[in-house]
């Protein structure tokens, strides 16, 4: 099981900042987390289960891909991209 | 007091004043967030916000609560189907139906959902997402967009909706089955070999008269119409205007033969170096500029289709239009003079009155 780290809003959805997840890809472990937890179905990916595209995902404190390996407890945090202009 | 809700491009603005002069700014929320719709319930009372977060997608919010205060709640179903090909970019409209607890919302890309519970939960309209012709649509460049929403007072399964650019749908089902109503509009940006069979029609906005049902008014994309069949078949009305190009139109719901639209030019769809609001009172008939108090110089203003917003009706009708530079003008005599509302907004997406 990954550990998956939630801030600001998705912790407020998820009503938790800390939560274990199974799941053996980055994608995996995100699914997994919308279908656990129906507050934040939509959120991360969209409806064809893509991440949204300003949002950032790090395991271990690493950038990560949607497909990137997610070993047993790995940490997941998912933060809004920087942005601006 | 008249209460007005500014969708911006940086969040939700809350005014609030007399229809005489410079209002409020009573509320902000979705601090910094795009929000490209709110309208208020008349019948209930609740707010709708639809924001479109950059990291989290589009999303319909709703309270019950002030509008600055913590009980917005997002509201479920706003979506696609899951494992398709396409993602919901944006929801244009929000609009009150006529049965209980009944509310649309329209999106991106040429999406209707309903709610029957007073916004909480919604469902995709399936029989238009799943319409043999949507191959056919076409998106124009601020994307394929259920825009316009209009119900037929009185009759819930009867209801009109334009989209941009897959022109004018009727239903007299509740949604059930969706039939074009385009006869008579003329595309001219398509090839004339091309416009008898065309879908791909850029509405730009609609409205229905709401004492005479059967009477619609569209503002098109080169053309203002108007309908007298519920909209199956248009009629040219835009003789007599400076520009047939526009994006809003709004009516005084006191007056079937009224219209109000604010024409741009073509080139560069914003107002010709002044700002004029043009009224009909013989359904398009004639039209007469309406332009004390506005800006007559070096006035070149952008007002996007949600932009421009009525409330009352007869001769104190109230009008309000924002632009996409920030500022709102506003009128509490129908039109026939205006004043300065606001300046300095972040770009206005959308005004609804109230």
């Amino acid at each position: 099981m990954a550990i998956v780290r939630l801030r600001g809003q998705l912790e407020k959805l998820a009503g938790s900042s800390e939560l274990t997840i199974e799941g053996g890809t980055v994608t995996e472990v995100l699914k997994a987390l919308e279908q656990e937890h129906q507050g934040l179905d939509g959120w991360i990916l969209d409806e064809r289960g893509v991440l949204r595209r300003h949002i950032n995902v790090f395991v271990n404190g690493e950038p990560a891909e949607p497909d990137g390996a997610v070993e047993e407890k790995d940490k997941l945090e998912i933060l809004p991209a920087i942005s601006g202009g | 007091m008249t209460e007005l809700l500014v969708g911006t491009r940086k969040g939700l603005f809350v005014l609030e004043g007399e229809p005489v002069a410079a209002f409020e700014i009573t509320t902000r929320a979705f601090v910094g967030e795009p929000v490209d719709y709110a309208m208020r319930d008349p019948r209930t009372g609740r707010l709708y916000a639809a924001v479109t977060s950059p990291f989290w997608g589009p999303r319909i919010w709703f309270t019950d609560g002030a509008p600055g205060g913590e009980d917005w709640q997002p509201a479920r179903g706003v979506a696609l189907p899951k494992g398709g090909k396409e993602a919901l970019k944006r929801i244009w409209v929000i609009v009150a139906g006529e049965a209980d607890g009944v509310i649309y919302a329209g999106g991106d890309p040429g999406v209707l959902f309903e709610s029957r519970d007073d916004g909480e939960t919604w469902a995709l309209n399936s029989a238009l997402w799943e319409h043999p012709t949507r191959p056919r649509w076409r998106r124009d460049s601020g994307g394929l967009s259920v825009h316009s929403i209009v119900p037929w007072p009185g009759e819930p399964d009867r209801l009109a909706l334009a989209i941009s650019a897959a022109g004018v749908w009727l239903t007299e089902d509740g949604g059930a089955s969706w039939s074009h109503g385009n006869e008579g509009i003329v595309a001219d940006y398509l090839p004339e070999e091309a416009r008898a069979n065309a879908i791909d029609l850029c509405v730009h906005h609609l409205e229905r008269a709401p004492l005479r049902p059967e009477r619609l008014f569209m503002q098109f994309h080169g053309g203002v119409y108007r309908s007298d069949d519920a909209g199956r078949s248009w009629a040219d009305i835009a003789a007599g205007l400076p520009h047939d190009f526009g994006f809003p139109v709004v009516l005084d719901p006191a007056d079937p033969d009224s219209a109000y639209v604010i024409p741009v030019t073509t080139e560069d769809r914003v107002t010709d170096g002044r700002v004029v609001v043009w009224e009909t009172r013989d359904a398009g008939a004639t039209w007469m500029p309406r332009d004390r108090g506005l800006p007559q110089h070096n006035a070149w203003l952008s007002v996007l289709r949600q932009s421009f917003a009525a409330t009352g009706s007869g001769a104190g009708l109230e009008l309000y239009f924002g632009a996409t530079s920030g500022e709102i003008v506003g009128s509490g005599d129908a039109g026939a003079s205006w004043f300065g509302v606001a300046t300095r907004l972040p770009a206005i997406a959308s005004v609804r009155a109230g």
